[in-house]
């Protein structure tokens, strides 16, 4: 088996090789690295990216706004990864961004993932019909996705999710109640000697 | 005396390749802590199955609360003209492997036919560390002959060589298919770097005693003797170390940082200490006095370390002048005024001698700083892509105030590059202006890089954000990334030039093994060197009983 540590110099020296800077090539090998431990087929993408641009690199892109469009054919996935994740709090008050037509979209997620953990803020990636749930770079829940290498999606959607629960105040309290038969009845002796008791707090 | 006003080093003097180049084990170094913390494990020798001539497999495991490690040794014959300490070799007299757990039938037979193989041979998650060894042959058959005779070998060429067997790579973390480290770090008995691949050496070292006993006995088996327990007590595990070392401290600025960050807190805590008692200055002189017999067999050609070595024995001799002379315990901060002194009247050699047998008395010191010299280095490894230029620039003014002064357009700044190796996949570094390859380089040069991002940033605007920076210079993308590091661990850069034409990469190599508890630094070349791991280390048998102090007993 390869590991994990394998993975992330060999990626990160072959996208150098590609034209990608030694920096942006520091970055892809964490994001494959990151995309392989979370299950998702990190190498695959890469592989067939890579062999896309030996030719022709990729345009960098210049800015990110809610709704992205390029000139070019398409969008490069580790460019516009790498800005979305330098710019993330920034992007934060977008709530919700769309890239078009982004090549090997497979290849953004570990950049927003790691925004995602940036932010404090879980994330949701779709693209075709494939959906993904970027857990604060903790974990990651996909559906539907691609076990091979996706070459291109038409729109990737991403939206900020607010911090809130998942769950019914009665869920809550319901729970909460059961919580409560861990405590004890304090005795008014006690109640007494506890701290803060007694004294006059105008002193 | 009034409470001195004592800080920590500053990191633009400590981090220069020179003073780094100076540094020696000390109780913070590997080794030592390994044995610390393995001494109270259950040590045993679970197969010893070679032939006659010492070639076939041994097992060696440590075990506590169900939890084991075993080393798996591999002899075999090689032919003499096959025998290389060079990285390029494809034999070796005996290959290792460090095993979670104790190896099955089956995990010996898959490891059989891989380990021997080393680099291209496929390791599994369950091994841990990757290791070969050649026989320093003319010590290694003196011995044999010695014991077969029923002699003890001849302690003057023990003295000159130190082993029996010297490694050529230790290999951890994720290559070759070993286990990556996050599936073992959290298991606190190997929180200290470098912990497995201080047991691997520790255990190659009993498999070499093991073998020269069982071939001399297999040779002679009326009148064989066994090595005598107190000279193998001094011998050590020799180890040639070339280039690859060097890359590791520039690619993990965190964990650099770490090592240097709890030697110089260790020091400062010292040198605060305001009553020193008679017990610890006389445990400071005691260790002194037996280092020194390091330093007197330290034995190199090199010319770069017999100067240096003369420098410290020189300097020795005026520093005990002067503490026989001058120190009593009765004067207030102590260890500061030692140090004071030191600084202004020695050579960093000797300087960074006398640092580490400071720490000496000070288990309490030292103990709760070892466990902090590892490093979550992804925790650090994004850039805060809000900030903006100006804080960038302040940054690099101060934390990289020598290095913005050099002037790269010197030819001799620029004169070497650093590259790996298409033949062994190693570091190298060679002369930029008459080898080819330079477009090739990796991004080891540092200080050129810091330079050219300073100069960059002299010309953003300073409102700029560091991701719209980005946007337009990603080259620069991995210094950016180094700044923001360093503006948190101060100690995390060297604060010199790696491609200089007055480079010397063994400084490099000498930082990095005086952490590991590496002794007698012999120089073959500017690029590389030889070592002494564990020599005067207690034996297996005698770990539950050992004192940290037993480097000190080397030779004595």
């Amino acid at each position: 088996m390869i590991t994990f540590s394998e993975i992330e110099t060999t990626t990160k020296r072959a996208s150098k090789a590609a034209g990608f800077s030694w920096g942006v090539a520091e970055e892809i090998g964490k994001s494959i690295r990151s995309l392989e431990l979370f299950g998702l087929p990190g190498i695959i993408n890469l592989n067939q990216y890579l062999k896309k641009i030996k030719k022709k690199h990729p345009t960098k892109i210049t800015k990110i706004e809610k709704e992205n469009k390029t000139a070019d054919k398409e969008f490069c996935p580790i460019y516009s990864g790498v800005a979305f994740l330098d710019r993330c709090l920034e992007l934060e008050k977008l709530k919700s961004l769309k890239f078009y037509n982004v090549s090997y979209p497979l290849l953004m997620l570990p950049f927003i993932s790691r925004a995602s953990e940036i932010m404090s803020k879980k994330i949701l990636v779709q693209f075709d019909n494939s959906s993904f749930l970027l857990n604060f770079d903790k974990s990651i829940f996909s559906k539907n996705i691609e076990k091979q290498a996706q070459s291109q999606a038409k729109v990737v959607n991403i939206e900020f999710i607010e911090n809130k629960n998942s769950f019914s105040e009665q869920d809550w309290k319901e729970l909460y109640k059961l919580s409560e038969e861990t405590f004890v009845d304090e005795s008014d002796s006690l109640k007494k000697t506890a701290a803060g008791a007694g004294l006059t707090d105008n002193d | 005396m009034s409470k001195p006003n004592i800080k920590l080093r500053d990191p633009n003097e400590v981090m220069k390749l020179s003073r780094l180049g100076s540094f020696h084990q000390s109780k913070l170094s590997f080794l030592r802590s390994f044995i610390r913390e393995f001494k109270d494990w259950e040590y045993k020798r679970n197969i010893f199955e070679l032939d006659k001539d010492g070639y076939g497999v041994a097992v060696y495991s440590f075990e506590k609360n169900k939890r084991s490690y075993s080393l798996i040794c591999f002899a075999q014959y090689i032919n003499p003209n096959e025998r290389s300490d060079r990285v390029i070799a494809t034999k070796w007299d005996t290959a290792f492997v460090l095993h979670d757990g104790i190896p099955t039938q089956e995990d010996i037979n898959r490891l059989k036919e891989n380990v021997p193989k080393q680099e291209i041979g496929r390791m599994s998650y369950k091994e841990l560390a990757l290791s070969r060894a050649n026989k320093s042959v003319r010590v290694f058959d003196h011995v044999v002959n010695s014991l077969s005779e029923g002699k003890q070998p001849d302690k003057n060429l023990l003295n000159k060589v130190g082993y029996l067997y010297r490694t050529t790579a230790v290999y951890g973390s994720g290559k070759f298919g070993l286990a990556d480290r996050f599936r073992i770090k959290n298991r606190k008995e190997v929180y200290g770097p470098f912990r497995l691949e201080m047991m691997l050496v520790y255990l190659v070292r009993q498999f070499t005693f093991d073998q020269v006993n069982h071939i001399a006995k297999n040779k002679n088996p009326g009148k064989a003797v066994q090595l005598d327990e107190n000279i193998a007590r001094n011998l050590g595990i020799g180890n040639s170390t070339g280039l690859g070392m060097a890359p590791f401290i520039v690619n993990h600025p965190t964990l650099l940082h770490k090592w240097i960050y709890s030697r110089e807190k260790a020091l400062k805590e010292i040198r605060s200490i305001e009553v020193v008692s008679n017990e610890e200055f006389i445990f400071f002189k005691n260790c002194l006095t037996k280092s020194q017999s390091i330093v007197d067999t330290w034995l190199t050609e090199s010319e770069y370390q017999n100067k240096k070595i003369n420098s410290l024995k020189s300097d020795l001799i005026k520093f005990n002048q002067f503490i026989e002379k001058d120190c009593s315990i009765k004067v207030k901060y102590l260890w500061n005024t030692i140090y004071l002194w030191v600084e202004k009247n020695l050579n960093e050699e000797c300087v960074e001698y006398i640092v580490s047998m400071m720490m000496e008395p000070y288990d309490k010191i030292v103990d709760p700083l070892i466990n902090n010299m590892s490093s979550e280095e992804e925790q650090y490894f994004s850039i805060p892509g809000h900030r903006k230029i100006s804080e960038l620039k302040k940054i690099l003014e101060k934390k990289y105030q020598s290095i913005i002064k050099i002037n790269f357009k010197e030819k001799n700044s620029i004169a070497n590059f650093w590259f790996i190796s298409k033949n062994k996949e190693e570091p190298r570094v060679a002369n930029r202006h008459e080898e080819q390859g330079a477009e090739l380089e990796q991004p080891l040069a540092i200080a050129r890089d810091i330079k050219q991002l300073y100069e960059k940033i002299l010309k953003t605007n300073q409102s700029e954000t560091v991701a719209d920076f980005l946007l337009n210079n990603d080259d620069l993308r991995h210094v950016v990334r180094r700044a923001f590091i360093i503006d948190q661990f101060p100690y995390s850069e060297i604060q010199d030039n790696t491609i200089g034409a007055s480079l010397m990469p063994i400084d490099m190599l000498r930082l990095k093994l005086s952490f590991f508890g590496a002794v007698k630094f012999d120089p073959r070349s500017d690029k590389w060197l030889r070592i002494n791991m564990y020599q005067g280390a207690p034996l297996s048998h005698e770990l539950k009983n050992s004192d940290d102090t037993w480097i000190y007993n080397s030779l004595n």
